[in-house]
């Protein structure tokens, strides 16, 4: 595969409309996405102002340290792919490969981190309806708590992991040279993916973390 | 407008393949418009043999015909069934996809492939929902409320959500080609202002597509999760809120009745200029019309909750914005009407389609106003008046604007001219019929028969006499299109490249077209419609 | 029409349907008429005259703004219509309805129970105050052009008077499970004198002595009591009340927040107080629970005279 030789499908005049076709289509695709987080975060939003100290209760049943090291993960890659993108409209290919390669294991690390968090949880007895032991004061509002953040950690986790397997892809293709700096639009494509996905995180981790947290 | 006239193409769309797969793995827009028109057309008549299973019940006030729960089921299935596999997908999936590129000169979508992958989506979604119906389907009604269907209903609920959550992503993935499509994709000359109102409402379906429908799907996969683990945010018993639900439902929802209407309307509006050769009234204004319906149509679904327990100032609030997003409906119907004016008017059985429209349309527009107005809700919600006015819309409105379209553009599809007279005569058959199975259910709604009722009180026998009378004739009228366009097929005539003598792009290539649509793509030079000097 | 109108509302209800009914006929005519005439004048063939038109700015905003008025004189009249149906007079008599699948169950304060009646006198405004005991249902009498959903775990309240003496339907308007269509019942209005005799004959315990009954069952007094050792919030004067909660916030103490306390105690709790009480979720059906409510209602309120 080379890069010159990519051809432009028959619907498109030339290569800058497909381009530009493709952009916008990710664009729009992330519209969606944030509308499938949107609504989490209404229903979120919603049942805190119902049980905000159980909400706060529950949330300082979380991990901190592992939820900021996660935040730290991802703001990390997203600035690698970042990195990794200009460095194919530079002409470079070692180094992008490298740097997709890096956002993908930190990706998998966000996971595995998160694969520990959930274990912790069960041990702990708050996964509502597989093992929720949880008793006292505030045990139906902290049930209802996890129900949302196993909805919404998991659903961001399925990006997250759909993500790695594009980064994967994309580290593949770049080392076998299918992008240079003229033609790179799938690259550039799951970087704006993978950029989603942190900015999602980024709203997860207040809202899950630092609820009970403050003061 | 480019005045290229093919006389003898290549090979059209239809002659490029012959076997099943040939048109299973095909990218090209028009065989899944085809593709989508036949899922749809079979969902149609299933659909319709619920509504006339409803009907017949509704004969008699005693539920002897079936049982109670039988009744639950089939106007459920009827439901989920319409609103999902055909009123939705209706009109953008079909002629949309057929119409969309070549309105706008192009060659395809701009994601043939995920085209394709939508359609499959779209039937996979289908299977899913006829295989609820045959373990026995399910009693909730195509809204779904909880509790009862989370922690009530013995039915097959959950199957019933994925296969709606599965053609949710379907109606997402065309949505986000069509919006590509006519950003990206317009020939050389095809302004924004010039795009016909057809594309217009397409644009604006698009967008209303792929906003609101994660709405739906994340809603689902939380009543899902409810009935499979017993947890979650909408049951009251486990602290959660059914108002809630009612607000994500409604949140799509009502968005959903603008994906079916927009599209009608702007089917109609290509039907009214050519039944008249003129051009539309007021361009411009149908164009902020379109856009002004669509965004304001994401703020008005408190309307469907005026009696469910939502505070008294957030229903006023959405009282106003209900009467508010009146005003462009409005101004279409008006400028339809003015297109009339000084107009060359040919009766072709399209026209009378979208004449038809416009009257059902208006009537049920205007019912609607008594449904916006919060103190004349109250009495006429859950009642028959509120299924009238949502039939007169959904059925009078965009079923009336779809079967218009698929006449006016069936010579371009297939390449053969129907039986005119058949035509006419199904397009006004359907017309009265139409009037008579719903007109009686808006006196029905407001003596206050409620809906849903499998039994209801003798004194509203009457009117439910009248109506399933009107249901029988409307069932007849649906069925002849089927006949005498199935007929067309093999006996019609061949028809031109233009056998209406309309303009607009896709009548500038031959009948039916050649795979890649233009052998040289056209050059626009002035607005649509340009019917006279 | 053949419908009633037996209540304060209906014919305030029925002017404002007739006025936008006689509206919309006027446009529907009007319109057609001018679409008739154009189809009929301009047919293909016609010899009438065909210039095009010309620019149609003001044409088109007079039919934008005039509709936009009219839509806001009727939002307005309905909109002030809407405030008076969803504001219960002060002096309005509290009658409980408990909806279940597919009854509806009616408390009168003096204890009388009715299933799927209703009996009401003339003249007096009687406030509902519902809650159902399984799925949403929705209370709908035709004849008074009132409909209320009614929810689980919640309390929605309705309020009317009757104006005509006479048996109306009671509907459930809200799609509810199978027998949802016999989810029927009817409405007896009597003039007061009859409602009396009705009261009297069908007098059981007084809802609040069954729910004084209950509240000395239940051990309430065990904390409650002034004298007990607990520290617990008194009841006394509570309904009617503002009441801080521990959150900073405050609640007025009305019938939904009672329900909620004994259900749901650590819900809302009231400020100074640890949040130790049990939760009767489960324990008490909201029968139950409108007792109770009834009986804390009386110990010293501060709008409503004990019953």
């Amino acid at each position: 595969m080379n890069a010159r030789l990519h051809t432009v499908p028959e619907q498109f005049d030339d290569p800058v409309q497909q381009r530009e076709a493709a952009t916008l289509g990710m664009w729009a695709f992330l519209a969606t996405e944030i509308l499938f987080f949107g609504v989490l975060f209404a229903g979120y939003t919603l049942c805190r102002v119902r049980f905000p100290d159980a909400f706060a209760a529950a949330s300082r049943h979380t991990d901190m340290l592992l939820g900021t090291i996660e935040t730290a993960v991802l703001l990390t890659s997203s600035c690698a792919v970042a990195l990794s993108v200009r460095e194919v409209q530079l002409g470079g290919r070692r180094l992008a490969t490298a740097l997709l390669a890096l956002t993908a294991a930190l990706g998998i690390s966000f996971l595995v981190m998160h694969g520990f968090e959930y274990y912790a949880e069960y041990e702990e007895g708050l996964i509502p309806a597989i093992h929720y032991t949880q008793h006292g004061v505030y045990a139906h509002g902290i049930e209802i708590f996890y129900c949302l953040y196993y909805f919404i950690t998991g659903f961001h986790s399925l990006h997250v992991t759909i993500g790695v397997v594009l980064l994967l892809v994309m580290a593949w293709r770049t080392w076998h040279r299918a992008y240079d700096a003229d033609y790179h639009t799938p690259l550039e494509l799951t970087a704006l993916y993978w950029h989603l996905v942190d900015i999602v995180w980024i709203f997860v981790y207040p809202l899950i973390y630092l609820v009970g947290r403050a003061g | 407008m480019s005045t290229v006239e093919l006389a003898s193409p290549a090979r059209s769309y239809l002659e490029e393949g012959y076997g099943l797969r040939s048109w299973l793995t095909t990218h090209d827009h028009k065989r899944i418009a085809v593709l989508y028109g036949i899922g749809i057309t079979f969902f149609f008549f299933l659909g319709g043999l619920a509504a006339a299973l409803i009907r017949w019940e509704l004969v008699t006030p005693a539920g002897d015909l079936v049982s109670a729960e039988t009744y639950n089921k089939a106007f459920t299935f009827h439901g989920v069934v319409m609103v999902w596999f055909f009123l939705i997908p209706s009109i953008p999936a079909t002629l949309g996809n057929f119409l969309l590129p070549l309105m706008i000169g192009a060659r395809d979508v701009a994601f043939p492939r995920l085209n394709l992958f939508s359609w499959y989506l779209y039937v996979v979604g289908g299977i899913f929902t006829l295989g609820c119906l045959l373990l026995g389907g399910v009693d909730t009604g195509w809204t779904f409320y909880t509790p009862f269907s989370t922690m009530f209903s013995n039915s097959h609920v959950l199957m019933a959500v994925v296969g709606v959550f599965i053609v949710g992503f379907s109606s997402i993935f065309t949505g986000l080609n069509f919006i590509v499509t006519v950003h990206t994709m317009r020939a050389p000359g095809m302004t924004w202002m010039r795009l016909p109102l057809f594309v217009w409402s397409m644009y604006a379906v698009a967008l209303v597509m792929i906003l609101a429908t994660p709405v739906l799907a994340m809603t689902l996969s939380l009543i899902g999760l409810e009935r499979l683990f017993g947890v979650g945010i909408f049951d009251p018993a486990l602290g959660g809120d059914p108002v809630l639900f009612q607000h994500f439902f409604w949140f799509y929802s009502h968005p959903a009745v603008y994906i079916m209407i927009l599209p009608a309307m702007g089917v109609v509006s290509e039907l009214i200029t050519h039944g008249a050769r003129r051009r539309i009234f007021g361009y411009r204004f149908m164009v902020y019309a379109i856009i002004g319906i669509a965004v304001v149509g994401f703020l008005v679904w408190g309307h469907h909750m005026f009696v469910a327990g939502q505070s008294m100032y957030a229903s006023i609030v959405f009282s106003i914005l209900s009467f508010i997003i009146a005003v462009p409906s409005a101004i279409k119907v008006f400028n339809w009407t003015a297109t009339l004016y000084k107009g060359d008017i040919s009766f072709d059985a399209p026209m009378l389609y979208a004449l038809g429209f416009v009257g059902l349309f208006m009537l049920g527009g205007l019912t609607g106003l008594f449904l916006a107005a919060t103190a004349l809700d109250v009495n006429l919600t859950d009642t028959y008046f509120v299924v009238a006015h949502f039939h007169y819309i959904m059925v009078g409105g965009a079923v009336m604007a779809y079967l218009g379209g698929i006449h006016y553009w069936w010579p371009k599809i297939t390449g053969r001219l129907y039986s005119e007279a058949w035509a006419r005569f199904a397009a006004i058959l359907m017309f009265f019929g139409f009037n008579l199975t719903f007109f009686p259910q808006y006196i029905l709604g407001w003596e206050g028969m409620p809906r849903r009722y499998h039994e209801y009180l003798p004194q509203f026998q009457v009117w439910n006499v009248l109506s399933s009378a009107g249901a029988t004739i409307l069932g007849v009228a649906y069925v002849l299109p089927l006949v005498y366009l199935a007929w067309s097929l093999r006996y019609g005539a061949r028809a031109g490249a233009n056998p209406w003598d309309a303009t607009g792009l896709e009548w500038q290539t031959s009948s039916p077209p050649p795979p890649h649509n233009f052998e040289q793509v056209p050059v626009v030079h002035e607005g649509p419609y340009a019917y006279r000097r | 029409m053949t419908l009633p109108q037996a209540s304060s509302f209906a014919p305030n209800v029925d002017h404002l349907f007739d006025t936008l009914l006689a509206l919309c006929t006027l446009v529907v005519v009007g319109v057609f008429t001018v679409m008739i005439v154009f189809c009929v004048k301009y047919r293909r063939g016609t010899s009438a005259e065909r210039t095009p038109a010309r620019s149609h700015l003001g044409v088109e905003l007079t039919w934008t703004l005039v509709p936009f008025v009219l839509f806001m004189g009727i939002f307005g009249w309905s909109v002030h219509l809407w405030i008076r149906l969803r504001t219960p007079p002060k002096d309005a008599q509290p009658i409980y309805v408990v909806a279940k699948q597919w009854m509806w169950k009616v408390q009168h304060p003096g204890g009388q129970r009715e299933i799927d009646q209703l009996h009401v006198p003339v003249g007096q405004p009687i406030r509902l105050v519902m809650t159902s005991q399984d799925v949403i249902h929705s209370f709908y009498v035709p004849a008074f052009r009132v409909k209320q959903d009614v929810l689980p775990d919640r309390y929605t309240e309705l309020w009317f008077t009757a104006t005509q003496a006479g048996t109306y339907h009671l509907f459930c308007a809200e799609f509810c499970g199978t027998d949802h269509s016999r989810m029927r019942g009817e409405v007896v209005v009597m003039a007061p004198a009859d409602y009396a005799r009705w009261l009297q004959a069908h007098a059981g315990i007084g809802l609040a002595a069954q729910g004084a009954a209950l509240f000395r069952r239940l051990g309430c007094s065990g904390c409650h009591d002034p004298q007990s050792g607990v520290h617990a919030p008194s009841l006394e004067n509570l309904y009617g009340s503002t009441v801080p909660l521990s959150d900073g916030s405050q609640v007025l103490a009305d019938e939904r927040y009672l329900h909620d306390s004994i259900l749901l105690p650590k819900k809302q709790v009231a400020a100074g107080y640890a949040p130790i009480m049990p939760s009767f979720e489960g324990r008490l059906g909201e029968e139950d629970v409108l007792a109770l409510v009834a009986y804390l209602k009386t110990r010293g309120t501060q709008t409503e005279k004990p019953e």
